[in-house]
């Protein structure tokens, strides 16, 4: 009996050895270099991308499929060593405080009735209750939200600070400390490299409200910034350059990203400004009814006392022509003098927020002009000469129905943000510059995207909702697909500045939306 | 004496049927080792000598290999039985991306049973129960390549009654039909991403067993001289058609966009090539030299599509080439109780660069055989082989994955390949 053990042993140790071996197998290393980095303790930080965020929500497959831990995947070739992350406790995504749900569901893509498919929040209670701290460290020190001065604020994970805004209840899971900050607590774990990813919120966050915060630039106190305004790109520079030090400080090496522009996110590009399709005797009509608003407008002025020539020059404006086909929506502007009556056409590179009401903008003319009968009777008086009074003027005035500031980005909004973005850009390149760090030209990418795409081994990767495959359900954030090729991106930048030969990831093998019914 | 032997006889076809009903399947399925899913293990004393044997008369191993020389054994009942333990992986990288994997695949274990009869100088019966295809693989699940496959097991055992005559001193003939009963288990993920919520791989089982099909096979054995013979020999190709299956969809996500979760049928045929064998055999005093060209008719196996009962189907093509394999044997008895053996194959994949897919990870190979037998009585003799297959390592791909894509690296693959069987005679 012992002699068969004996021989049973011996077989199978003949037989394990005899298993099929490679020439130059990946497994025992050896095949990828890594150069002048030490990826043996990798630490990202960012925000909702380096976090894994994605369909509106953070989710546990989403996080798997974060670019950083992508990234530690293949820096597990080199020496990487493992890569812990913050993980939630389901794939609903919703955050809970003290058993209320804060933050929404994620999104999947639903079918209705009529087989039409769209993006739906996904239904369910969550689990992830924010009370619960996790013991860390984490590598994945992405926080959804985060702003480039928050990385350095003190309390941002406290409990405490949630339900006023000055905390982030997704910091609060893993802040080692309710005072921690996020750079502390990243730099304390003494990265070999990092990655960091910030200040796309700084712009993004003013962008997504339709510009309904401020622009605070000439403001160095972030502290008295509300959460849609957008950050002075001094204070940008400053903490920017700060969260670097503190990084770099045991790091071999890091790699930035910088900063995308709004217009190459489909959240900002999928409701086209002219979907106001006409017929032929739609336009003629809406043409005669501003022509009836510019009348009523100069008559109206007159009456006050403007002169004649001024109050026709003035009026002038609102007599929109519309023809047959697409015509741009109307929105709401400020009033002011060379504007009295505050709103005007859309202009050519101004934008609707993908959460506009799309239903409203089809059937209740938002956008245009809502109708009712009452205002239909004042236009037909007007046709037939007649003189309104002035309540029926007033109806008619009323029922021009702009866009909300809220719903788009107009040219002053997108300006203010195009001149931030730009100033934050050159900061980050030039801190890379002057750091040797590796830089991830996102904003090319991201344009690269939206300009025809990127070819993958089974078709084109573009920008396009829902369909392109890169950006997930709620417009603004990648799919798992889009942000391996983010993870890819940072191997080309990582290889060229440190010499290492870390292979890509095939993006063709990861995710891009997911389908499911909402309940 | 005659009464003895039939009893023998029965005796066997009953060990035969209650064998078969204890689900010969889970011995019957080895990894594939030859080219395609061909298993190329049909006997001790054939393998030893580089699986040769189409003109070589010495036991009932001739079942399988040339039934034509039945008719020539000296005794009036030859059985041969015996098994294989097949140890074989396949590792597999691509260096694009880092990514490796390597097979778990458990020992599979073709066997064989001949046994033959002479009934009369000049014809003999006989009966031969084998194990030519088969193919069990197993990848770690989700593995880069699980859109094509996860594991498979297909196993097939032919049963075989022939009958061997002797036309004159110079030549015979035998043959027989063949009657093959298969089965079939073949997971895989639906695609490269898709997933329900929970980030499960979505995937589909097939699995069906006991697919039937009839084939025949035909051998001629010339005796040039005393010392020298030729041989031929063909078998059918056989397709077993699956439509009694059923086929399981897993982890797909709850949305009318893609398929629901849950059994349907399904329909797919697989091809068993046929081949043929041309051969010769010389013996000299104590010593034998065999040589066997072999060729199998792959280009049966244009692809392999199957259709699903719920409307969807999976159309892989795999447009395999004839192939040729080269055996060489040779044989020498130092003793009245001992025989040593030794062989050598060359065996060249059918396999088509492009359509090299990882569920029949094969390129050519060079097989490396030795073996003996003692002689314990009169009547019996303990035979025992071993076979290394060495294939070379390839770099490969296979280009028709339906989303357009091509799944490819590096692959290396080996198999060791012990046996064990006994001879009887009487």
């Amino acid at each position: 009996m012992k002699n068969y053990i004996k021989i049973l042993a011996l077989s199978s140790v003949f037989l394990a050895a005899c298993e099929a071996e490679l020439e130059n197998p990946i497994e025992d290393g050896g095949v990828y270099t890594s150069g002048s980095a030490d990826f043996s303790n990798y630490v990202a930080v960012g925000n909702s991308l380096t976090s894994g965020y994605a369909d509106g929500a953070l989710y546990i497959t989403g996080q798997e499929n974060s670019f950083p831990n992508i990234l530690a995947g293949q820096f597990a070739l080199v020496g990487g060593g493992e890569f812990t992350q913050p993980l939630v406790n389901d794939n609903l995504g919703g955050l809970l405080a003290n058993g209320n749900q804060i933050t929404e569901n994620r999104f999947v893509l639903t079918v209705d009735a009529q087989g039409n498919p769209a993006p739906a929040r996904l239904s369910g209670t969550p689990t992830t209750e924010i009370g619960n701290i996790l013991t860390g460290p984490f590598n994945n020190m992405g926080v959804p939200g985060a702003k480039s001065f928050h990385l350095i604020a003190p309390g941002y994970g406290n409990i405490a600070g949630v339900s006023a805004g000055a905390a982030n209840p997704y910091f609060v899971r893993f802040a080692s400390s309710p005072n921690a900050t996020v750079i502390e607590d990243a730099a304390a774990q003494s990265p070999s490299f990092f990655s960091l990813w910030i200040g796309n919120n700084d712009i993004l966050s003013y962008a997504t409200s339709g510009g309904v915060g401020v622009d605070q630039t000439g403001n160095l106190n972030p502290a008295s910034y509300g959460s849609n305004d957008i950050t002075d790109p001094n204070v940008f520079a400053s903490v920017y350059s700060q969260e670097v030090n503190a990084l770099s400080a045991s790091a071999s090496g890091g790699v930035l990203f910088n900063i995308p522009d709004v217009t190459s996110i489909p959240f900002f590009t999928t409701v086209p400004n002219n979907a106001l399709v006409l017929d032929a005797s739609q336009a003629a009509s809406l043409t005669g009814f501003f022509q009836a608003v510019a009348g009523i407008f100069i008559q109206g002025a007159i009456q006050q006392g403007v002169p004649a020539a001024q109050a026709q020059a003035l009026g002038a404006q609102y007599a929109i022509q519309f023809n047959p086909g697409p015509n741009r929506f109307i929105i709401d502007v400020p009033v002011t003098q060379t504007n009295p009556l505050g709103f005007r056409q859309m202009t050519e590179n101004e934008l609707l927020l993908l959460t506009i009401n799309q239903g409203a903008l089809r059937t209740q003319g938002y956008g245009s002009v809502a109708l009712s009968p009452e205002v239909l009777q004042v236009l037909g008086k007007l046709q037939q000469g007649g003189t309104p009074t002035p309540q029926e003027a007033g109806l008619v005035l009323a029922a021009v129905n702009g866009i909300d500031d809220k719903d788009a980005l107009d040219t002053s909004e997108l300006s203010a943000i195009a001149t931030a973005q730009a100033a934050y850009n050159a900061t980050i390149s030039g801190i890379a510059q002057a750091n040797g760090l590796a830089l991830v030209d996102a904003r090319a990418t991201l344009q690269q995207l939206a300009n025809g795409g990127i070819s993958y081994d089974a078709g084109t990767l573009t920008s396009t909702f829902a369909t392109g495959g890169a950006f997930s359900l709620d417009g603004v954030h990648p799919t798992p697909r889009g942000y391996a090729y983010l993870a890819n991106l940072a191997i080309d930048a990582i290889n060229s500045t440190y010499g290492s030969t870390v292979p890509k990831v095939n993006i063709g093998d990861y995710n891009t939306i997911t389908a499911s019914q909402a309940n | 004496m005659h009464f003895i032997s039939l009893l023998i006889i029965n005796i066997l076809f009953l060990i035969m049927r209650k064998i078969l009903l204890a689900s010969l399947f889970l011995l019957a399925s080895a990894t594939t080792f030859a080219g395609g899913y061909r298993v190329g293990l049909q006997g001790q004393r054939a393998l030893a000598m580089g699986h040769t044997g189409v003109a070589y008369v010495n036991t009932a191993e001739l079942a399988f290999f040339n039934p034509a020389g039945l008719v020539y054994l000296e005794n009036k009942l030859n059985v041969s039985a015996g098994g294989f333990g097949v140890f074989s992986s396949v590792a597999w990288q691509n260096e694009n991306t880092g990514q490796y994997a390597k097979t778990d695949s458990p020992m599979g274990t073709p066997f064989y049973l001949y046994g033959s009869y002479a009934a009369t100088e000049w014809m003999s019966l006989g009966l031969a129960v084998y194990t030519p295809y088969g193919s069990t693989v197993e990848w770690p699940t989700d593995w880069a390549g699980s859109h094509l496959v996860n594991n498979i097991e297909l196993a097939a055992i032919f049963i075989q009654p022939l009958v061997s005559l002797k036309i004159n001193d110079v030549m015979s003939i035998g043959g027989g039909p063949i009657f093959v009963t298969g089965n079939v288990n073949f997971n895989r993920n639906a695609n490269r991403t898709l997933t329900d919520l929970d980030g499960n791989r979505s995937n589909i089982t097939v699995d069906d067993s006991g697919v039937t099909n009839w084939g025949w096979s035909l051998g001629a054995l010339f005796n040039v001289t005393d010392s020298f013979r030729i041989g031929a020999h063909y078998r059918s190709e056989i397709i077993l058609e699956s439509t009694e299956g059923t086929a399981t969809f897993a982890d797909f996500p709850n949305s009318p966009l893609t398929p629901s979760n849950g059994e349907t049928s399904f329909q797919a045929s697989l091809p068993l090539p046929a081949e043929l064998t041309v051969g010769l055999s010389y013996d000299c005093e104590k010593w034998v030299f065999n040589f066997d060209y072999t060729r199998t008719f792959w280009d049966v196996y244009e692809d392999l599509d199957i259709i699903f009962g719920n409307g969807r189907e999976s159309i892989n093509p795999r447009n395999y080439d004839n192939s040729s394999i080269y055996k060489f044997g040779v044989g020498y008895a130092p003793s009245d109780k001992f025989t040593l053996r030794a062989g050598y194959y060359y065996d060249q994949t059918p396999i088509k660069s492009g359509y090299f897919a990882p569920e029949t990870p094969r390129n050519d190979s060079n097989g490396f055989t030795a073996g003996l037998s003692y002689d314990i009585s009169n009547s019996f003799a303990i035979d025992a082989s071993f076979l290394y297959v060495r294939f070379k390592e390839i770099n490969e791909s296979y280009d028709y994955v339906d989303d357009g894509s091509s799944f490819g690296g590096t692959y290396k693959s080996s198999a060791f390949i012990p046996g064990v069987g006994l001879t009887y005679k009487l």
